[in-house]
């Protein structure tokens, strides 16, 4: 559990920052790059086989709170149709896509 | 300050969520990602609910915490992913399109229950 909470801390402020950075009014990026980064990296780190404390730590803590689904959907309800639509199949696109090549790559 | 809180948000977000995994191990042995569905569609009712109550009754910084800190962390993309891939990996293709039409369809419909119950006072 200390693990999950000490990766947790980062993974979140590291979303935070990211979004600073990059979330415009016209569109999200910064919630579009922390995600796909964190399925890529996460498909990296099951990938190769970790240990317990280390899947905790860098796995279910940073990666799980660097990424997230609740802002995500958050930001789809509040554009119009059309870019919702587009911001789902790329977040959807890149995130598994970059998840599946890097389980092959290791 | 407003980082330190929504790293401290961060850190109970994500305990939770690897609570309710802990959890769900006990209560559900199939392959179905059960525990990251039920955070995500928890984390999507809870999100614009909460964005719309707190506000104007805490600070900016204490709003952040909870709402990008906690609920953010709550829920997952990157296991999400990752669990939609290994079920098409091996060979649970329905399961797969059924998994990643849950948790959209399912988010979509819990952020606007949310949003509905956080605006009424």
């Amino acid at each position: 559990m200390t693990m999950v909470a000490i990766g947790g801390f980062f993974g979140a402020v590291s979303r935070f920052w990211v979004s600073n950075q990059l979330n415009k009014q016209s569109f999200p990026f910064g919630t579009l790059l922390v995600n796909i980064l964190g399925a890529f990296f996460l498909g990296l780190l099951v990938g190769s086989d970790p240990g317990e404390s280390e899947q905790l730590l860098f796995g279910t803590g940073f990666l799980g709170a660097f990424t997230t689904f609740s802002t995500w959907m958050f930001e789809v309800k509040n554009m119009d149709v059309k870019k919702a639509a587009a911001y789902l199949f790329v977040t959807c696109l890149f995130g598994f896509f970059g998840a599946w090549m890097a389980l092959q790559v290791v | 300050m407003i980082y330190l809180l929504v790293g401290l948000g961060g850190m109970i977000g994500a305990g939770l969520r690897y609570s309710l995994s802990l959890a769900t191990a006990c209560g559900w042995p199939g392959s179905f990602p059960l525990a990251t569905l039920i955070a995500n569609w928890a984390g999507c009712f809870l999100l614009p609910f909460l964005t719309f109550r707190l506000a104007n009754r805490f600070s900016a910084a204490a709003q952040k915490g909870i709402t990008t800190g906690v609920i953010g962390s709550f829920t997952t993309f990157s296991t999400f992913s990752v669990e939609t891939v290994a079920l098409w990996e091996t060979g649970q293709i329905g399961a797969a399109f059924f998994y990643v039409f849950l948790s959209l369809a399912g988010g979509l419909l819990f952020i606007q229950l949310g949003a509905r119950k956080g605006m009424v006072s």
